[in-house]
């Protein structure tokens, strides 16, 4: 895990003394994410604040898509996978980020370990086709596997 | 040859009515006197009204059930008609036949109208422990009471109650239910299909519009002054606590679900899933309106609980309804919470204990001098299974043993409360025997002992609680699932996080979840289930039920769970109509 870690700074930064121009957003983790995840709701950590309408990059699973022709699929802490009869498609846990990708069509595999660079957006949102909501989002988003 | 065409013909014929043409409530139905149900029969084709003739017991439907029913000519737009009479009861116990003829085609199914006794009990507890499985009994026993030369040291709380049975839990459409399917049986007595709460799978459309049948919770509420209780360490939506108040085709209506504990005149309503009680516009909230169901609850009179320290001061001497929400989602099990630090703990650092949880439900409940129905579940039992995570399970079996423990307590105080334990469906869990990490051998297999080469396990004495302090010993229980998906088997119990034994491939077939590949010793187990299994299935074996308590006579042999909710109606008089069946009619004992 550690091994692996290492390997992708490394990779990060080899890229971007290779191209300047390509200097790497800036990387959120999920723990990052909330001061308080609480009963009576969550409440953002003052860094999510401050990267608001920025692209940043962000790692982790690709969830099972909630249909076939997703344009958007469901970023998770740790691979998940939803359970038909004992979870709705509403139990996913409380800390998913929603990425909305950039080029729809391509339907991301479940269950990979992926890096996401998106324009992060927050605050409750409901998608229109499907009715999921979400509180966090990285909007135009591209992603490729770790 | 002949025989085989005939049957191809039958099974083609038997195709098309059990699709096409339905009476609801089924065949073979049993009810309640004056139990509510919605009344509705399924046509295969659009039928004309006038060439329609449908009769209970041979009269005319109207004269029997009391009123007429909506004739839906193109139900939701379709091909086929039907009618629908909602919200009726029946008044007379006895047989009905229900015949309904179209165009000279006919359907056919029989009713069992009950009348009930007396009442013999105050109060009702009703344990689920969610896919316990008879080895989730026996390695629990091992665990917490310690077993030597063949003899345990002890038992689990409800191994001595005096009635036992086996449960048949097949629902109306699958062999192989579903803890919605099986709850509804319980709460309704009425046979229902996966997925389904409080109502008969029809061909609706909407999930809202099928066929209902009252529930236990309204039935008390409708017809006796008694207080309902609903207690879960799962999300006080999830399927099993919702079997109390919901009509729905799919159980995943869980904002609705969360609506109807307040609607449906619950006193008491503790567990996860505070998600759907925020407002949407709180960050964390699952609901899709600005409904804010918390404030519902408090400004009803509610007292509020977040955490295992408020509810201990939430409860006051005169509380008579409380809301207790301890988590967004699923509480965590006791493992996690007492020892390995998994799941949610982190974030929610101080959730009761379903110990706890009902000790502060009876202790509310039973300030209500017409008695009470509680509902408590071991939900968790059930979520640990699903994943292969059976020492997670076997732990929270433990619990609800501890929890049980509480009600006998309670019980034994006036002896006039029917104690139930039981499964809602199983698992395809068993002990085989023991793992010895200093056996002989370089596969992890080689280190399995059966038989005699078993032995006994090594882990630490239980502690106050009945749990052993650790699982990660050195001479484990060997304990296996017979239906899987695609894993690694690590054969050590996961200490960091519950386990995830698969992940969604690109061609939406559930794999082995790489990330138990190099653990040491961990080997790929191929799955016995098709590979839109993500984990272990739900098993048809039967569940043991276990009884104590005035009432709990009937319980015996194999019983079908539709029988529990009889069970429960019969204890309480809920079909009682004043005259006796024999014996003089004592006073209730219950309404002083
Ligand atoms: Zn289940």
């Amino acid at each position: 895990m550690q091994r692996r870690c290492f390997l992708g700074t490394a990779f990060v930064f080899a890229l971007a003394a290779a191209n300047p121009a390509l200097a790497a957003p800036p990387r959120l983790a999920f723990s990052e994410l909330y001061a308080r995840i609480g009963v009576m709701g969550t409440s953002f950590s003052p860094q999510v604040l401050k990267l608001k309408g920025q692209r940043i990059t962000m790692r982790g699973y690709i969830a099972p898509p909630l249909k076939a022709e997703a344009n958007f699929f469901v970023l998770t802490r740790v691979p998940v996978s939803v359970c038909p009869f004992c979870n709705s498609d509403a139990d996913w846990p409380a800390d998913i980020v929603v990425v909305n990708l950039k080029n729809p069509g391509t339907l991301a595999p479940g269950g990979r370990p992926v890096e996401v660079t998106g324009m992060l957006d927050i605050g409750s949102s409901t998608d229109r086709e499907t009715g999921f909501v979400s509180l966090v989002r990285l909007n135009q988003a591209e992603w490729r596997e770790l | 040859m002949l025989v085989k065409r005939c049957c191809a013909i039958l099974l083609a014929l038997w195709g098309v009515q059990a699709s096409a043409q339905a009476i609801y409530p089924i065949d073979r139905a049993t009810m309640v006197v004056d139990g509510k149900f919605d009344f509705k029969v399924e046509f295969d084709g659009v039928v004309d009204p006038s060439s329609v003739t449908i009769t209970v017991n041979g009269q005319p439907y109207e004269k029997v059930l009391g009123a007429k029913a909506a004739f839906l000519p193109n139900e939701d737009n379709g091909k086929a008609s039907s009618y629908i009479l909602r919200d009726i009861s029946i008044k007379h116990p006895g047989k009905y036949e229900v015949v309904a003829t179209a165009a000279g085609k006919s359907m056919k199914v029989n009713w069992e109208v009950y009348a009930t006794g007396p009442r013999t009990a105050k109060n009702v507890i009703l344990f689920i422990g969610d896919g316990m499985t008879v080895a989730n009994r026996t390695a629990a026993r091992v665990l917490s009471q310690g077993i030597k030369e063949g003899k345990y040291m002890g038992k689990l709380s409800f191994d001595d109650m005096p009635r036992m049975a086996l449960i048949g839990t097949s629902g109306v459409e699958s062999l192989i239910t579903d803890s919605a399917n099986s709850m509804s049986a319980y709460t309704t007595g009425h046979k229902s299909s996966n997925n389904a709460l409080g109502v008969y799978a029809s061909r609706a459309k909407n999930n809202l519009d099928h066929p209902k049948v009252e529930t236990i919770a309204e039935l008390v509420k409708r017809k006796t002054g008694m207080a309902v209780g609903i207690v879960t360490d799962a999300e006080v939506e999830d399927a099993t606590p919702a079997g109390m108040v919901a009509h729905t085709r799919r159980r995943s209506d869980k904002s609705e679900i969360a609506e109807w504990l307040f609607l449906k005149g619950a006193d008491v309503v503790m567990g996860g899933g505070s998600a759907y009680f925020l407002p949407k516009s709180t960050p964390g909230s699952k609901r899709k309106d600005d409904n804010n169901l918390i404030d519902l609850f408090k400004s009803d009179g509610f007292a509020f609980a977040t955490t295992a320290t408020e509810l201990k001061s939430a409860v006051k001497p005169d509380t008579r309804k409380l809301l207790g929400l301890f988590n967004t989602g699923n509480m965590d099990g006791s493992l996690d919470r007492f020892y390995l630090k998994g799941g949610t703990v982190k974030q929610f650092p101080d959730q009761p204990d379903l110990t706890e949880m009902t000790r502060k439900a009876l202790e509310v409940l039973s300030r209500n001098k017409d008695g009470f129905v509680l509902l408590v579940e071991a939900g968790l039992i059930d979520k640990a299974s699903h994943p292969l995570d059976w020492e997670r399970s076997v732990y929270d079996t433990i619990m609800l043993s501890n929890a049980v423990k509480i009600a006998k307590d309670f019980a034994a105080k006036n002896n006039d409360t029917l104690v139930m334990v039981t499964p809602d469906h199983t698992h395809g869990l068993s002990l085989v025997g023991t793992i010895d990490d200093n056996a002989k051998g370089t596969e992890m297999r080689d280190k399995i002992g059966v038989y005699e080469e078993a032995g006994y396990p090594n882990y630490p004495a239980p502690d106050k609680n009945g749990y052993p302090p650790s699982v990660d010993v050195s001479k484990r229980l060997a304990m296996f699932y017979g239906n899987f998906p695609d894993y690694y088997e690590t054969f050590h119990p996961k200490l960091d996080e519950p386990f995830a034994p698969t992940v969604k491939n690109d061609k939406g077939q559930y794999v082995a979840n790489e990330a138990y590949k190099n653990v040491p010793g961990a080997v790929l187990r191929v799955g016995n289930l098709p590979r839109s299994a993500d984990t272990g299935t739900h098993t048809a074996d039967d569940g043991v039920l276990t009884a104590m308590g005035p009432g709990s006579e009937r319980i015996h042999g194999f019983m079908d769970n539709t029988e529990v909710f009889r069970t429960m109606v019969e204890a309480l008089g809920l079909g009682y109509d004043g005259k006796t069946k024999g014996k003089t009619p004592a006073k209730p004992a219950t309404r002083r």
